[in-house]
């Protein structure tokens, strides 16, 4: 099963082919539907076969690589279109193309009756094609296609709507405007390769990585190599300070934000990080840069996430919250917590980001949670799968996102100290608190909707998939059960992907200094924070909406502060878009180009002219004149010639 | 007082000095033609002159085709003269400026 | 040696087609167009056979045909091909034919004349890329300006007149230079060879022993008419006004396969015949290439005419293949040549959409369009996948041109740093801020002017002309051996010849072996 895995990457692009050429010719959804959503079904399976049969073989057989053929070879470049399946990048295809089905599947109901109905399928499966060369790439090359594609399909997707107005500005703005930041990143993780090529000489990563160990590199290259890789994660990752696509990405239609903006595009800095370990484990400095980075944006973003009012808005900002998450955890070299929380991440916030899908279609398309309220009596499953994630992304026990939350605290104080684990703890209870006021304001407490709505429970091609992935969020963290609790066996996950890392592992050399008990007292600790930011919320809006409406008014200058996200987009625009804009135009345009460059040319042109006129006057038609003319030269040779004599 | 031939010469050059100056000067196109002539006739003497003191007629020989060339070209030169004045009825040479950019 | 006469077949083909055209009397139209097609799909034909018969392993010159010509001076006919002029003479009669169908809605008065100067101007192009003798290449040079100019001043938009003549002015007064540059450096072989001569094989031997000095002006001569060429900033101001102002078809093929004379003639010429001043001045010339990457996509960014948008994102596409001839590394001098022919593709095929639009609306205003999507789905789709082509997104050609020459700038032991590639590559953000912004305003969001109701989506020819260039464009992203095989060796040949790539040390930064 594992030499099929290039058609896990080929069967969504045939998807893609087929829904994109024929599909506004077919007039029947449900069969785009099933060849949309079929295709990633069908890869799913693939990905679940190399998977079991990579389980029953013995470690050092555990990789392979699938060649298709040969793409560039240049000088010293020879990269192919050829896969490599590991304990890694079958994790990731297992994340992806499993989400990705269920939120297909989803899509054929919620995209019901939209014109462009063949269109987002076949989007849709472009993205699946493209996220899968990025995580199943042997080398850096076809991973930066597939990093670019999947930008492509954010664009794509993201301005599905072209022709709808989103918020001050267009939907049309919103996707360009990820395109472009995303490319900003896309210009480090450039130069990241380049300075991998010039080092080592190859950009395939098995190459790559074992020079990496043998080679005797000078560390500033490895920081440079990290640093410039980072900053192509910070674009695609959403972290500070590229992070500004991601809120307004939600343009899109929901399943896009649930699987691009939650489950898997964005992850792809994280997975990018998580395969390069070894080159990061060699530039510890740039380390604790990401883990400072990873923590601050967690903590800025869910501070934001509590004042916003639009369901998706704070699922956004949720997400970008989590992701600094994932690169704490990279920091601090917890590379496969990271990689754990990547995938509990994926089943919860999908589930949350479906589930507000599933509400946004009952309240006709309305999105601004304060017209919300009460409705888990009108959507049971909704509310029930949507309660459950919740509780996952709070960290509540025995759910996954518990697991690996705790992970990643834990490894961010056993690894880096105190100071990083209190920013993860407090965003950890900032976390839960945004969200169950999302929860209460949206499922519970009073009904603050007009007799207009009148909303009912999604069918079940909606329902299924959140309850699909409420199972999930709730068994998935098994796989990842600290050693503190499962003994000898070890934390399952942890085994399977530490092969990966282990020359990452090796070089970090971190020593486990603290005891079990420590262990577990910071997770009751922030279980403790978890359980006591719920209560806060429940307390205050469902007892004492005031308090929220009070605190407003008291601390006006912070909450309008972090109402308008800290103004990052105006900022940007005021620092580097509008002069870069208005300096092209009005001087590199207008004054240089056309008046100084093109001035001289038509100067040159001029100044002939000039001379020209004023050599014609000679020619001035009298007779006389060329005789007097005639007279002098003669004059003036005979007088040459004499004086030679 | 002895003639020699820097004399003829002389009268030569100044024959010639007075002809340029005419054709440089005058405005009337037919004064300009007889100063033309008054060079040719110039040129003439001078030939003959060196044709008698060197004591051989090819000097002499040559006048003669100077003055058909003279006299054709005064030919010519006339009738032009008589076309232009027929279209702008004028022979100021400082008129007859067509030909310029 | 056998003249195999392939590639004199390949440039009669158009020359007598082209006096074949003059024969047809006017009304005759559509048998004038179609006669023309089939003139240039008979040249496209022959250079098929041409590449596959070519030998890719070998470095040197093939199907060379060599005749007396001026037997006084010793100037022969002597052509000859070898892989990076193969490339281009492809481009070439690829896009001929399908840039005159294009035509064949736009240009209703005066076919005859048009056909007759296009296809003299394939002559003119295709010369200049085999040629292999000096005065022969600079006849060719200076034969396709003329077809160029009458097309753009004849059938040209408002400004014709002032762009054509600028166009023709501007690359004259270069190709003087380079006229005067290219006798002296005949005249030289006296010298060491003991008579006049213009051969460029017999000249490559000869002319590095010219003293510095001397061979410092001659660089620059040649350097000039090429550099206007290309063009590189500063010299690139006819370029606008020459592309907005040309027939759709004219444009195309400006962009598509002029703008590549000049840099083809960069790499044929002046770094293998002055191979030390072009290592010595290939610092200053990259910093002018990566000025043209940047000012071109900024300038581009901010036009409201569609057609200057695209003009000026030649300069900076252009940019990054001077860029790539003058980094001397061979990754980026194969990234350089696949790179002109992806821009010949791309940009050729921006401008045939700006032409579909344009026949329509008549107007090229950024402003007078948006949301015209749901109007014309076909073309919406079209345009975007130009644009990502254009934009360099992996997977299309774009990507890999602009990969290899960036990869191969930043090791580049003739540049000396990596800030070159820096700030080359943040010409990959500006255009895609170009492009989608364009994109953006003029085919989604709403349909703000009445006028656009109605408008009619592409046509079957105008779909056929565009298929060709869209399937290469995914051809050379997908699987661009087909293309790279064929100029491998010659690039290696050219990179030796420029210095010795085992002694000179990369970059230093760090590329030190294993010590196990």
């Amino acid at each position: 099963m594992r030499d099929l895995i290039y058609l896990t990457v080929i069967l969504p692009l045939l998807g893609f082919l087929i829904n994109g050429i024929f599909g506004s010719k077919i007039k029947n959804e449900k069969l785009i539907g099933i060849i949309g959503s079929g295709v990633v079904g069908i890869s799913f399976l693939i990905a679940l076969g190399a998977f079991f049969e990579t389980l029953a073989l013995p470690l050092e057989q555990r990789q392979k690589i699938v060649s298709l053929f040969s793409w560039m070879v240049v000088g010293k470049l020879n990269v192919s279109f050829a896969f490599q399946v590991d304990q890694l990048s079958l994790v990731m295809a297992l994340v992806v193309t499993g989400v990705g089905f269920i939120i297909h599947v989803y899509s054929i109901g919620y995209m019901h009756g939209d014109k462009g109905y063949w269109r987002f399928f076949s989007y849709m499966n472009l993205f699946i094609f493209a996220m899968m060369n990025l995580i199943l790439a042997d080398n850096f090359v076809l991973l930066f296609l597939g990093w670019e594609g999947v930008g492509l399909c954010s664009y794509l997707l993201i301005g599905f709507w072209y022709d709808r107005k989103f918020e001050k500005s267009t939907v049309a703005e919103a996707s360009k405007k990820a395109f472009i930041v995303n490319r900003v990143g896309d210009f480090g993780f450039l130069l990241g390769m380049f300075l991998i090529f010039m080092t080592f000489g190859s950009l395939n990563f098995n190459e790559v990585f074992s020079r990496a160990v043998s080679f005797n590199v000078p560390a500033y290259v490895y920081g440079f190599i990290a640093i410039f890789l980072f900053i192509g994660a910070t674009g695609k990752s959403a972290q500070i300070p590229l992070f500004v696509w991601l809120p307004d990405a939600m343009a899109g239609p929901t399943p896009v934000s649930a699987l691009i903006h939650a489950a898997t595009m964005v992850t792809a800095g994280v997975y990018m990080v998580a395969r390069t370990s070894i080159i990061y484990a060699s530039a510890p400095q740039i380390m604790m840069v990401i883990a400072i980075i990873g923590a601050l944006t967690a903590f800025f973003a869910a501070t934001i996430g509590i004042v916003q009012n639009d369901i998706k808005k704070v699922l956004a900002y949720s997400t970008v919250s989590q992701l600094g998450y994932m690169f704490l955890a990279m920091g601090v070299g917890a590379f496969s917590a990271g990689i754990f929380h990547v995938m509990t991440h994926a089943f919860f916030k999908a589930l949350l980001f479906l589930a507000a899908g599933s509400v946004i279609h009952a309240m006709h398309e309305e999105q601004d949670i304060q017209k919300f309220g009460g409705l888990k009596k009108y959507m049971p499953r909704t509310h029930i799968t949507f309660l459950i994630a919740a509780l996952a992304i709070s960290g509540i026990p025995p759910l996954s996102g518990f697991f690996s939350k705790d992970e990643i605290l834990w490894f961010s104080f056993a690894n880096s100290g105190l100071f990083l684990w209190i920013i993860g703890a407090g965003t950890a209870m900032m976390t839960a608190f945004y969200m169950f006021r999302l929860y209460i304001l949206t499922f519970d407490g009073k009904e603050r909707f007009g007799k207009d709505k009148h909303p009912h429970e999604s069918p079940a091609v909606i329902t299924i998939p959140l309850i699909v992935l409420a199972v999930l969020s709730v068994i998935g963290g098994f796989v990842g059960i600290p050693e503190v609790f499962s003994g000898e066996h070890g934390n399952q996950f942890h085994n399977w992907l530490a092969p990966i890392f282990k020359d990452a592992d090796r070089k970090l050399a971190h020593f486990n200094l603290y005891s079990h008990s420590t262990e577990i007292l910071l997770m009751v600790l922030s279980v403790v924070f978890a359980v006591s930011a719920i209560w806060f919320a429940r307390y205050v809006y469902l007892k004492k909406p005031s308090i929220a409406s009070d605190t407003a008014k008291r601390f006006k200058g912070l909450y309008n502060l972090l109402w308008n996200k800290y103004f990052v987009d105006e900022v940007y625009d005021a620092v580097i878009i509008n002069p870069i804009v208005k300096t092209s135009k009005s001087f590199l345009w207008q004054i240089a180009d056309n008046k100084i460059i093109d001035g001289v040319v038509n100067g040159t042109a001029k100044l002939i002219d000039i001379f020209s006129v004023n050599i014609r006057k000679l020619q001035n038609g009298v007779a006389q004149f060329y005789a007097l003319v005639m007279v002098l030269g003669i004059v003036a040779a005979f007088f040459w010639i004499i004086l030679s004599l | 007082m002895i003639i020699t031939i820097e004399y003829y010469l002389i009268l030569s050059a100044f024959m010639f000095l007075v002809g340029v100056t005419g054709v440089l000067i005058n405005r009337n196109a037919i004064v300009v033609f007889m100063s033309i002539e008054l060079m040719l006739n110039s040129a003439n003497l001078t030939l003959v002159t060196f044709s008698s003191f060197l004591g051989n007629s090819i000097g002499q020989l040559f006048v003669f085709f100077v003055m058909t060339v003279a006299a054709a070209e005064a030919a010519v030169g006339l009738a032009i003269i008589i076309a232009i004045f027929r279209n702008k009825l004028t022979v100021n040479i400082d008129e007859i400026n067509i030909l310029k950019w | 040696m056998e003249n195999s006469l392939l590639l004199t077949y390949l440039i009669l083909t158009p020359f007598i087609g082209s006096f074949l055209i003059l024969f047809f009397k006017k009304g005759q139209e559509h048998l004038i167009r179609y006669t023309a097609l089939a003139i240039s799909t008979i040249a496209f034909i022959i250079s098929v056979i041409i590449y596959f018969q070519f030998d890719s392993a070998n470095a040197g010159f093939q199907f060379i045909d060599k005749f007396h010509w001026i037997k006084g001076l010793n100037i022969h006919y002597h052509v000859g091909i070898d892989g990076m002029s193969l490339l281009l003479v492809l481009l070439t009669t690829f896009l001929t034919p399908l840039t005159l169908v294009s035509s064949w809605s736009s240009i209703e008065s005066k076919v005859k004349e048009f056909t007759f100067f296009f296809l003299m101007l394939e002559v003119g192009m295709l010369g200049v890329f085999i040629s292999l003798d000096l005065f022969l290449f600079y006849v060719f040079w200076e034969a396709m300006l003329i077809p160029m100019y009458f097309i753009i001043g004849i059938w040209g938009g408002k400004e014709r007149i002032y762009a054509a003549v600028k166009f023709f002015i501007y690359t004259m007064f270069g190709s003087l230079l380079m006229l005067v540059a290219l006798i002296w450096l005949a005249v030289y072989a006296i010298g060491p060879l003991g008579y006049f001569t213009t051969n460029l094989i017999e000249l490559y031997a000869v002319s590095p022993q010219i003293p510095i000095d001397i061979q410092t002006w001659m660089f620059i001569a040649f350097a000039f008419s090429f550099a206007i060429k290309v063009p590189v900033f500063p010299l690139h101001t006819w370029l606008p006004d020459a592309h907005v102002q040309a027939p759709t078809a004219g444009s195309v093929i400006l962009a598509g396969v002029l703008l590549k004379m000049g840099t083809y003639g960069l790499l044929r010429f002046n770094l293998p015949l002055f191979p030390e001043v072009s290592v010595a001045a290939a610092p200053y010339i990259s910093i002018l290439a990566i000025i043209g990457i940047i000012y071109g996509a900024l300038v581009s960014m901010v036009q409201t005419d569609i057609k200057k948008l695209v003009a000026y994102s030649s300069v900076s596409h252009l940019g990054f293949v001077v860029l790539g001839i003058f980094a001397m590394t061979q990754e980026s001098i194969q990234g350089a040549i696949i790179q002109m022919v992806n821009h010949g593709l791309s940009t050729g095929a921006l401008f045939l959409l700006v032409g579909i639009i344009y026949e329509r609306t008549h107007t090229r205003e950024i402003s007078d369009y948006g949301g015209i999507a749901k109007l014309v789905p076909v073309f919406a789709f079209a345009l975007m996948f130009a644009s990502l082509s254009s934009v360099g997104l992996p997977g299309l050609n774009g990507f890999i041109g602009e990969f290899l020459i960036l990869l191969g700038s930043f090791k580049s032991p003739v540049l000396g740093s990596w800030w070159f590639t820096v700030f080359a590559a943040s010409g990959v953000i500006f255009a895609a801020v170009y492009l989608l912004w364009m994109y953006q305003r003029v085919v989604y969001g709403e349909v703000t002017n009445p006028k656009l109701n109605g408008l009619k989506d592409m046509n079957n020819r105008e779909i056929f002309v565009l298929f060709p260039i869209f399937i290469f464009i995914v051809w050379i992203g997908i699987y661009p051996s087909t293309f790279l095989k064929v100029s491998d060796k010659s690039t290696a040949k050219v990179v030796k010849q420029m210095y010795n790539p085992e002694k000179i040390n990369p970059v230093q930064m760090g590329l030190i072996q294993s010590t196990k």
